[in-house]
């Protein structure tokens, strides 16, 4: 089969080899040769991975500092929400609509008689309200509501479809049936509903708590997110639970005699945790989106609290003459959600297990 | 000396990921004649899989062949343009994959696959294809071929699946069968009917096959030659006997040792020590050494020669060169200059 | 296959009796009972009301007759107008439907076609100009979207005229509808292409010999359909909320407009009718989305 002309075997006692070489290699010389990449845990090597993504990260810088503003702007701004500009205690009726960085002109006079009057960065509105603090304030209102609805979403979804998911058998067949029920329902069609009803039902009951300032309006909203909107977070966990819960190493904890929800906790929380963060991450601009459309069709936060939904919704009116009410508020929706759709890719690239190449 | 269909000359094959080149198939050569199998062992990442997909290239993404050439009946495929090499593929080289399941489209009917292979390359009317399609199924062994032409891969079994796979795969009568692992994802007991089957359809048809696997059961019955591969170069070539019987390369000796005896002695399992090499930082030396027992200080430095041990039997290591040494030594005389 | 239409059928319409339900008695939860809104009807329109509804009967019968009524087509008078609401519907709902239908063509196609752009030229300058428009699409609230459209293309610029009943200009309304869709499927279009183009069937049709254009066209394209008509049922709704944005902004006089008004009228009774109007769209269009899918990947035809 082989022609020995063709291999070089007759040169071999030819060549130039050093005879030490042939002696036994060391362990020490083996294991330089080897070099092994360092192991790395699934963590650190996602965070490594996200860390490289400079879409990803430039959306968390923006985030924080977003939060930061929207904390520190209300001890500098010396204006209120809703605190219609004053001059000297009296109310000031020129100082509606004012474009960025003007003053009305009796501002302006007392500014010449030496008081000194913040600045007025987004201008005021149409009913002489400082525009930015009012932006500020629609931020913390809209990213307040994205978090909390994404929270309830969380530990509801969670804590279904891991029960589900975990005790199986006829209860998660009853459990999922009911999960394709409520699917099957038009949310946003049931917000609406709810919010006309609540509103009515609840306007007087309301006044002079603390949940009166937000509105009956966005009671509805998280009332209807807790009601339908956890059912794709539980049908994810479910998911992830039922890949888990066949795992060797889950027959092995069970073997030891460690309880369900020690094992839940310890062993399969921890392999979800990465599909329910990223899921998390885009549920806050879609609670979001869902927040400025009912403010868009009168449903949104009580006035006078700002929402940037609601802000950007007043501002339709006089677009034209004013369009830096719109634009503010706008951008300051599209910034947030970019960020956050964005880090959630990152996410999903960094620690998506299916993703893996 | 049959006709001489393939002749892979040096082939190197990269894959450039982000992490960097992970080189695969470094400088491996090999000959097959018409009517001859010819077997490739060794494990997972030596290699032997992308050998397969760069004869017929069909890598994917990052992987590109960097160096070496393809001889098909005498011409270059490396350098076919992609008209041409759609003829070869499917056509005159064909290959059937590992997992029957995953490698047929789930959304065609059995019969829609099998006819778009026959009417590729050749040039049958709608109807002669199915026909051809039913023929093909009789031979490969599926029962009721005239029902499973229009079913869906799901409906079968997965022994079934591989019987299809390999009807595509000789329905235009390819000149070289590749099959990359055609049994690892099958049962044992049918495992034995698809390589039967094989051999079977070999001798009926004559095509060359090249048998990919890391089983060293399933190869020892079927080929004329064995190729051991380890990161991506031969170790050693030769007969099934020879392999089996008088291994030379130290890789090829763990191999064996570590196949669990049925019969004699239970002696405890003797596996090869440490963890496959990693592609993206190859040593100079032999690939090897560093799980290597019998490891010498030139296996670390420098890439051990082909040497000629028999006219049925090729080696790739440091160790055959020393004893060829010690026996020039013992017989006294010093090396030729 | 026919059991799994059948129970497809069943929950749909087990699905629409839910919602038919929680809004009767969520209307009829309001102290006073939808009726009692703030300006009191006049005399004439609340004589209609109490014929119509059948006020005087106890609410169980109330609910199984507007049930009844709704079955026949009622869907009762509108709080502020007396007109017939199923008048209104059918009047207004053909404008909706064709902004809708067109939305929903645009977004599929090129929602498709940029998907595979995307995946085919992956990291290439079609591809990172894809994702960059994509996700810039996809964070915009759809008002804003409209509104700006509005405002530079139509009043500004002056491209494209304001809408009118004689001058009905479909392609700013279509697009602010369709984009958000659009870069969805997009997307989806995009990794659902490169998984599949990963799966050893697509190396198989390779090795067959098959030109590059049809592994993609037909081996890769059919499997790479099948997440993106789960999509449609979820589109469906979000064309269906969004058109009420974009013909609210374009002032378009559709379906989604006098939804829009019902709603700061608080007209309940339109409210009411409409909700359970566009929910039955919903459900219906989730039936076709998963009916479609059952079609296409035969893997699940025999449940």
């Amino acid at each position: 089969m082989y022609d020995p002309n063709t291999i070089p075997k007759k040169h071999l006692l030819s060549l130039q080899l050093d005879l030490k070489k042939f002696e036994p290699a060391t362990e020490e010389e083996k294991r330089q040769t080897d070099q092994m990449r360092e192991s790395t845990t699934f963590f650190r090597d996602g965070m490594r991975k996200l860390v490289k993504n400079p879409l990803a990260m430039a959306s968390i810088v923006v985030l924080v500092l977003i939060i930061v503003t929207i904390f520190v702007a209300p001890l500098i701004v010396p204006y209120g929400y809703q605190d219609m500009i004053t001059v000297d205690g009296k109310r000031d009726k020129t100082a509606t609509n004012l474009a960025p960085f003007t003053y009305s002109e009796l501002e302006q006079k007392a500014i010449e008689s030496g008081e000194s009057i913040f600045p007025h960065i987004f201008g005021t509105d149409e009913l002489g309200r400082d525009y930015f603090i009012r932006t500020i304030y629609g931020t913390r209102v809209s990213l307040a509501v994205g978090l909390f609805a994404s929270i309830i979403v969380l530990i509801i979804g969670l804590l279904y479809g891991s029960i589900s998911g975990y005790t199986g058998g006829k209860t998660d067949i009853i459990m999922m049936r009911i999960v394709d029920i409520i699917y099957s329902l038009p949310d946003m069609l049931m917000v609406i509903l709810l919010s006309v009803v609540l509103d009515a039902v609840l306007k007087n009951a309301l006044t002079g708590t603390a949940l009166a300032k937000i509105g009956t309006n966005m009671i509805s909203l998280f009332i209807v997110f807790g009601l339908l909107y956890w059912v794709g977070m539980a049908r994810l966990v479910r998911g992830q639970i039922l890949t888990i819960k066949n795992n060797e190493y889950i027959l092995a904890a069970k073997a030891i005699g460690a309880k369900p929800g020690r094992i839940i906790r310890k062993h399969v929380l921890p392999n979800c945790m990465s599909v329910i963060i990223i899921s998390t991450a885009l549920q806050i601009p879609s609670a979001i989106f869902t927040e400025s459309f009912l403010s868009f069709v009168g449903l949104g936060v009580q006035a006078p609290m700002p929402s940037l939904g609601s802000l950007a919704n007043a501002a339709r009116g006089g677009l034209g003459s004013y369009p830096y009410k719109m634009i503010f508020p706008a951008l300051m929706i599209c910034l947030i959600v970019l960020a956050f759709n964005l880090l959630g890719d990152g996410l999903r690239d960094a620690f998506d297990p299916r993703l893996r190449r | 000396m049959g006709e001489l269909l393939l002749q892979v000359k040096n082939l190197h094959t990269s894959f450039f990921t982000d992490a960097g080149e992970v080189r695969a198939v470094n400088g491996i050569s090999f000959n097959l004649e018409r009517g001859k199998v010819l077997g490739i062992v060794g494990e997972s990442g030596s290699g032997k899989s992308v050998t397969a997909y760069s004869v017929l290239r069909i890598l994917s993404e990052p992987g590109e062949i960097t160096d070496g050439q393809i001889l098909f009946k005498g011409e270059d495929i490396v350098k076919l343009g992609s008209k041409q090499m759609r003829t070869v593929r499917g056509g005159k080289i064909s290959i059937i994959f590992q997992d029957p399941m995953t490698s047929l489209n789930p959304t065609f009917t059995i019969g829609n696959q099998l006819e778009e292979a026959i009417r590729l390359h050749t040039n049958r009317t709608k109807k002669e294809a199915r026909d051809r399609a039913v023929e093909m199924l009789t031979l490969v062994g599926v029962n009721e071929p005239e029902k499973r032409i229009a079913q869906y891969p799901h409906e079968l079994s997965g022994g079934m699946r591989q019987r299809v796979m390999i009807a595509m795969a000789l329905a235009c009568e390819p000149d070289i069968l590749i099959a990359d692992e055609p049994t690892t994802a099958l049962d044992v007991t049918i495992q034995a009917q698809i390589l039967e089957l094989m051999q079977d359809l070999q001798k009926k048809l004559g095509m060359a096959i090249i048998l990919i696997t890391h089983d060293l059961g399933v190869i020892a019955g079927m080929c004329d030659e064995i190729i051991v591969m380890y990161a991506g170069s031969v170790c050693e070539r030769g007969t099934a006997d020879e392999i089996f019987y008088n291994p030379c390369h130290e890789y090829t000796k763990g191999l064996i040792r570590s196949i669990p005896s049925v019969v004699g002695k239970k002696d405890r399992l003797v596996p090869i020590a440490g963890s496959p090499i990693d592609l993206l930082n190859l040593p100079k030396g032999c690939a090897f050494a560093s799980r290597c027992d019998k490891a010498m200080k030139i296996c670390l430095d420098e890439k051990p020669e082909e040497i000629w041990i028999n006219s049925l039997h090729i080696a790739s290591c440091w160790m055959n060169v020393k004893e060829v040494y010690d026996e020039a030594a013992k017989e006294g005389g010093p090396k030729d200059e | 296959m026919w059991k799994y239409v059948l129970k497809r059928l069943l929950l749909a319409a087990l699905t629409v009796f839910i919602i038919i339900t929680i809004t009767f008695f969520a209307m009829n939860a309001i102290p006073g009972g939808p009726f009692a809104s703030e300006k009191a009807p006049s005399p004439d329109v609340k004589a209609v009301l109490e014929e119509r509804y059948n006020l005087n009967k106890p609410l169980g019968e109330q609910y199984l007759l507007y049930l009844n009524d709704l079955l026949h087509g009622d869907f009762g008078v509108s709080l502020k107008t007396g007109r017939d609401i199923s008048t209104t519907i059918s009047d207004s709902f053909g404008i909706s439907a064709k902004l809708g239908l067109m939305a929903v063509g645009v977004a599929l196609v090129f929602g498709l076609i940029f998907g595979c752009i995307a995946a085919l030229t992956r990291n290439k300058w079609p591809d990172r100009a894809i994702i960059f428009f994509t996700t810039l699409f996809v964070s915009v609230p759809s008002f804003v979207l409209a509104t700006l459209l509005l405002l530079i293309f139509c009043l500004q610029l002056k491209w494209f005229s304001v809408w009118s009943t004689t001058s009905q200009n479909y392609f700013l309304p279509v697009l602010s509808l369709a984009l958000y869709p659009m870069s969805y499927i997009t997307r989806l279009t995009k990794t659902s292409m490169l998984d599949v183009m990963g799966q050893d069937y697509i190396r198989t049709a390779q090795a067959k010999g098959v030109s590059h254009f049809l592994v993609i066209a037909k081996h890769a394209l059919r499997n790479a359909l099948i997440p993106v008509i789960t999509y449609v049922g979820p589109m469906t709704a979000y064309i269906l909320t969004g058109s009420m944005v974009v013909e609210t902004v374009f002032t378009i006089g559709g379906l989604g407009t006098k939804f829009v008004s019902s709603i700061a009228n608080r007209d309940y009774t339109m409210i009411m009718a409409t909700t359970i109007f566009l929910a039955v769209l919903m459900v219906l269009a989730t039936l076709i989305s998963d009916l479609l899918y059952k079609a296409v990947d035969p893997r699940i035809k025999f449940e």
